[in-house]
């Protein structure tokens, strides 16, 4: 079903793709690298899972939400926990699928990681796990519409401060406070281990980690189910 | 056991009592309706009874659960038609209802279900394309799907044409006949005087009256007329011997029981001043006077 809906290949796939060629290519961005790919690849890695696990999967279940598709099912032997595992496999679906396509485009643009892939995968998980926490917590709170707005709002709000697009330290006096958002956080951990191949520094794992927990809590406890 | 029992339930909203004392129980192979007004508390009963509301009071049971402390085992055994909604809009008939199948251990043929509800011309066609009666006929597909021992069926004819109504009517007759116990609610008259064995009158979270369609409210039996121009009642009534009430210009009511002495004379007077009778009916109250009777009556607080 997830994949059958054409806007979400678009946010999920498209744009990530759209920006790691137009970025790699156009070098407009003060990455300070000949080979901007380096840069962009970890960071673009990075907004695919947000674009999954927050953006498609809350926009989507704020809308099965106001259609009552979520109060029907709760009256069928379905159960949330066999429909939240259901949700939780297609994010993984995509983004493994978003992981082969963009790392196969990095590749062909020249990109020549250094992988921690362990540690990479692990950040990308805790991620995931805050993304979607926050994209349901919106979901399960807001009007569809509302929803809809806002998460493509935090969307680009998120690329345009996360590290992914525009380095961490030529943001000046948002670098703090940009550090402590989830997308940083994750920038900030496949940077190193997908660039140098070395583990990232503590503040983003308690970062990401944080994320990961509180997000999903507070998106159960206010959940509304119609 | 009775498949249903609702026993002095209470819901509130803040402040607001949506169902204020209401008691009802409903057998397996019976076909039990819910009738009254917008806003009478006919849905929250419902939702009680399938597990989305508490109630504030009182004790709901389904098939001997409680809807929600035993909301598992009760979700197997239940088919739910909800007012509204409920369907991923892009999704046909034939996907959801193969969807909505793969969640029960011994589902009914999605391809028999389309037949049954008169869906097979539709059944590629996306949900949001539909007719609002091919909707509400998909939504009663979905609510067999799982073999349900208890159907919940929340304004299940409303937007449904004619035709579509038969198949309605008779899908719901065929799974009475198969035991199964019918809760519907609807505020359409002729509907329900149709499909139900018996009839809960509700206003304001009450219960105002409840029995068989044709006895509900204990109307008793009586002689409705139309005089085209009108007549004199007074002339009338002595001549007759009973009391003749004026229910709207040229209506009128006996209030002596019908028997055909009293139609006779009726007809002789009528033949005698050389009056058009319009209308002549005899026997019980009709449901829907009955229905605009009770509900019209200020509740006493």
């Amino acid at each position: 079903m997830t994949l059958e809906r054409g806007e979400t290949l678009l946010v999920t796939v498209g744009i990530p793709a759209f920006l790691l060629v137009f970025f790699s290519l156009v070098h407009v961005l003060p990455i300070g690298t000949k080979h901007p790919v380096d840069f962009l690849a970890p960071g673009i890695l990075g907004l695919a899972v947000m674009s999954t696990a927050m953006v498609s999967l809350g926009i989507a279940t704020g809308f099965e939400r106001s259609y009552g598709v979520l109060k029907r099912l709760g009256s069928t032997p379905l159960g949330r926990r066999r429909l939240l595992l259901a949700k939780i496999a297609s994010v993984l679906v995509v983004e493994v699928l978003q992981i082969v396509v963009l790392g196969a485009i990095s590749l062909g643009l020249g990109w020549r990681p250094h992988a921690a892939a362990g540690l990479a995968v692990i950040a990308e998980l805790l991620a995931t796990f805050g993304f979607a926490g926050i994209g349901l917590a919106m979901a399960g709170a807001l009007r569809a519409e509302i929803n809809l707005a806002l998460s493509n709002a935090t969307y680009l709000i998120l690329l345009l401060i996360g590290g992914i697009v525009f380095p961490l330290d030529k943001l000046g006096g948002f670098a703090a406070f940009a550090r402590l958002l989830p997308t940083a956080a994750l920038s900030d951990a496949l940077h190193p281990t997908l660039g140098q191949g070395v583990a990232p520094g503590a503040e983003a794992w308690i970062v990401l980690a944080a994320w990961a927990i509180v997000a999903p809590i507070v998106a159960a406890l206010s959940f509304s189910w119609e | 056991m009775p498949a249903i029992e609702v026993e002095d339930l209470r819901v509130c909203y803040g402040d607001r009592k949506a169902v204020d004392g209401v008691s009802f129980a409903v057998e397996p192979g019976e076909v039990l309706a819910l009738l009254g007004p917008n806003g009478a508390g006919k849905t929250t009963t419902v939702e009680t009874l399938e597990g989305y509301r508490s109630p504030t009071s009182g004790a709901v049971r389904v098939l001997g659960w409680d809807p929600i402390t035993e909301h598992r085992k009760l979700v197997s055994s239940i088919g739910v038609v909800l007012q509204r909604g409920g369907v991923y809009p892009v999704m046909s008939p034939e996907r959801v209802l193969k969807l909505f199948a793969s969640y029960y251990t011994d589902p009914r043929s999605p391809a028999e279900l389309l037949e049954l509800l008169g869906l097979e011309q539709v059944a590629a066609t996306p949900f949001k394309r539909l007719s609002g009666g091919e909707q509400q006929r998909l939504a009663l597909a979905l609510a067999l799907v799982g073999r349900p021992r208890v159907c919940f069926l929340d304004e299940p004819t409303a937007g449904v044409d004619p035709a579509g109504r038969i198949a309605v009517r008779d899908v719901i007759a065929s799974i009475r006949g198969d035991g199964v116990a019918v809760l519907l609610t609807s505020h359409e008259l002729d509907e329900v005087e149709r499909l139900a064995d018996r009839v809960v009158i509700i206003d304001h979270g009450r219960v105002l009256a409840a029995g068989a369609p044709g006895e509900v409210g204990g109307g008793g039996e009586e002689v409705r007329f139309s005089v085209e121009g009108g007549v004199d009642i007074a002339a009338l009534g002595a001549a007759l011997l009973v009391e003749v009430i004026s229910e709207g210009p040229g209506l009128y009511r006996l209030s002596g029981s019908p028997s055909p002495a009293l139609v006779a004379q009726l007809t002789a007077f009528l033949a005698e001043h050389d009056l058009a009778l319009g209308d002549l009916r005899i026997g019980r109250e009709r449901l829907e006077d009955v229905f605009l009777r009770l509900i019209t009556k200020e509740p006493d607080e």
